[in-house]
């Protein structure tokens, strides 16, 4: 009901304002997504609406891997793209390198009322989701018999079964430390030897690092692990197809995309105006109605436009995050963190190669790469 | 005063018009391997100055090491398996009746022309615990447990030895049938028992196959990624896949370009030994 006289309202609004807008039409930006069933729903929910209701046109492009291009662009002087939707970790680097503009929240007033936590002077989060634990159900049937923390991954004798983790440092080291103890709340900065060490621990009893999402919902589905760490919407996707696993968002770490603008955008203007209506809660309420993620304002949630049952689904809905680690970007893009994520490749990818190879071993390479860390 | 010889100008008018000829495609060389190549030594030496950094790091490194290693044992396995499969198929070949011989020789081709991509996949439906192999082992009561054959080293092998069997077969098959009968008849005849006969005879003259098929497919098999990227379960790392994370993850191309370089110097050693076994010209020309 309150949808639909949101709805209602909404056509109203819109039709009003494209009446006004039509005296300066042709107004125009390009936005850049990721492409897929990703952005089609984002079309729908948000970018076809917003555009209505601003009277401006909305073009769009989608690659899967922006980073490379908005770096060439803003090096040529002549962006062409103006909003980008990005993992945040690249806006903040943006901002950083001088290739994403720094936000003039003033002229946004919906990414203003957002929580400190989901915005920075070069981001605005847009949409979440989660890395997560999954598992299967032939396996563990019932649910208080099945693995519900990292500390439960961790104990292979308790639940005994064949694992899978991530071929990635991000998230999996946050995994890591929650499974050693640490609060969800208390990861940040995150302490990357005490995580290394807690790797060692489940090493031997990792049956596959997966690189692809695809190829972690395959592994649950065939039977081929028990437990894995995978991202919510990968698993809900196989659940709807009717394969026997699950999930918990307990211990589960919140990862967004953001939205930024490229420094030097051609239609700064429009930009400006998209990016306020695009965090608008009632638009971002209409996103997981049509794909598996989680609005990028929580205050989507207090627009009832989700239904109550879907709710419950999403990552970012407020009983599901009160459980989970947000994960800081900021962080991860700090010199700390991208020695971290250096360091994977010496250590955690190789257990076949390097089955204990010991910490000191890796201080005495320091100086060749393997323990960039120990040097930041 | 010498007169310069009439069939020695016609000799140089030769010269240069196969030099005009050869041209282009000494340019698509130059343009697309001798630069590149060039550029890839360079990067790997030169970092803001010139550095051998990178390749002390290869040399000190315990990952870099233990990865070549495993690179090369995957190739000897590789090459070998490959050996045993390929010889009988390709003298099968040789000797059979025709539609036999063209059959068995479109059994090795045709997975050819498949995607390496789809064949690996394949792979992986087939040897996963909940796959065909295991299911049907399962159901024949030989063993309890899945077996692990595959997010390993085991799968790994298994699937380059696939990709790569054509590539032993066919250069078996060009020598094979290039062994004149006749010999083996007059072995024959001279009393030889069959399993002699091929012993002394054939097996011999089959030898720049089998050298020409094990090079082809010890070299390929080095430079392998996707196959052991997707069967290899994260934990067969090799070098290729060096490679491609130090330019992914470090983003360093230095670094990237010194392992491709020591592969290359790798390759073309191997290349150079085989050369004084069966000089590379004759073995090429086989082809």
């Amino acid at each position: 009901m309150a949808t639909k006289r949101i709805t209602s309202l909404l056509a109203g609004a819109a039709g009003l304002i494209a009446l006004t807008a039509a005296a300066n039409a042709a107004e125009q930006m390009t936005f850049v997504s990721q492409g897929g069933a990703y952005q089609k729903a984002q079309t729908v929910a948000i970018l076809d609406p917003a555009a209505k209701k601003l009277g401006i046109t909305i073009n769009q492009e989608s690659i899967p891997d922006a980073w490379p291009v908005m770096r060439s662009q803003v090096a040529t002087g002549k962006p062409t793209w103006d909003v980008v939707d990005v993992a945040t970790n690249f806006c903040l680097r943006g901002g950083e390198q001088g290739i994403v503009e720094k936000l003039d929240f003033s002229k946004l007033p919906n990414a203003a009322a957002m929580p400190a936590d989901y915005r920075s002077d070069y981001s605005i989060v847009y949409e979440t989701y989660s890395t997560v634990l999954g598992y299967s159900t032939a396996k563990f049937a019932k649910a208080e018999a099945a693995p519900q923390s990292w500390a439960d991954f961790w104990d292979v004798k308790k639940f005994p079964g064949r694992r899978s983790l991530r071929n990635h440092p991000l998230a999996t080291l946050e995994i890591a430390l929650m499974a050693d103890g640490v609060p969800a709340d208390k990861l940040y900065p995150l302490d990357v030897d005490r995580a290394f060490k807690k790797l060692e621990e489940i090493k031997p009893h990792i049956t596959v690092w997966w690189t692809s999402g695809a190829q972690s919902a395959q592994l649950l589905n065939d039977g081929e692990v028990d437990m894995i760490q995978a991202w919510n919407g990968r698993i809900s996707a196989i659940m709807k197809e009717g394969a026997k696993v699950n999930y918990t968002y307990n211990q589960g770490i919140l990862q967004h995309t953001s939205l930024c603008m490229l420094k030097g955008a051609p239609n700064q203007a429009t930009a400006y105006k998209f990016l306020n209506e695009a965090v608008d809660p009632t638009l971002q309420a209409n996103l997981p109605l049509h794909i598996d993620y989680g609005p990028g304002n929580p205050k989507a949630f207090e627009t009832s436009v989700i239904p109550a049952a879907r709710v419950k689904e999403l990552p970012s809905a407020p009983e599901n995050a009160k459980i989970q680690a947000l994960m800081s970007y900021a962080w991860w893009t700090s010199p700390a963190g991208e020695a971290a994520e250096k360091r994977w490749v010496c250590s955690s990818r190789s257990d076949r190669m390097s089955p204990r190879l010991p910490a000191r071993r890796l201080r005495i390479a320091g100086m060749t790469g393997c323990e960039w860390d120990d040097r930041a | 005063m010498t007169v310069i010889d009439p069939s020695l100008r016609q000799q140089r008018r030769e010269q240069t018009l196969m030099v005009l000829l050869a041209s282009p495609a000494a340019l698509v060389i130059l343009g697309l391997v001798i630069v590149p190549v060039g550029w890839l030594s360079f990067q790997s030496i030169y970092d803001g100055g010139f550095t051998l950094e990178h390749y002390r790091r290869i040399f000190s490194e315990d990952i870099y090491w233990r990865s070549f290693a495993l690179t090369f044992r995957i190739a000897v396995m590789v090459t070998l398996i490959t050996l045993l499969l390929g010889y009988p198929l390709a003298y099968a070949a040789v000797r059979a009746r025709r539609p036999w011989d063209v059959l068995i020789l479109a059994c090795v081709i045709l997975p050819f022309w498949t995607s390496v991509l789809v064949r690996a996949y394949a792979w992986l439906v087939l040897l996963q615990r909940t796959g065909v192999a295991n299911q049907a082992l399962r159901n024949l009561g030989l063993i309890d447990e899945p077996l692990a054959m595959v997010h390993n080293e085991l799968g790994t092998v298994i699937a380059t030895v696939h990709i790569l069997l054509p590539f032993m077969v066919l250069p078996l098959y060009a020598t094979m049938q290039k062994i004149p009968r006749d010999l083996l008849m007059a072995g024959a005849s001279l009393g030889g028992a069959p399993a002699h006969v091929f012993r002394r005879v054939f097996l011999p003259l089959s030898l720049p196959g089998v050298i020409a098929g094990t090079t082809l497919v010890f070299v390929l098999t080095l430079g392998f990624y996707i196959t052991p990227e997707l069967l290899g379960g994260g934990r067969t790392v090799m070098i290729s896949m060096l490679v491609s994370r130090n330019v992914e993850l470090y983003n360093q191309w230095g670094a990237a370009s010194a392992v491709g370089v020591v592969l290359l110097v790798c390759v073309l050693a191997i290349f150079a030994a085989v050369n004084r076994i069966v000089p590379l010209d004759k073995l090429l020309g086989q082809k």
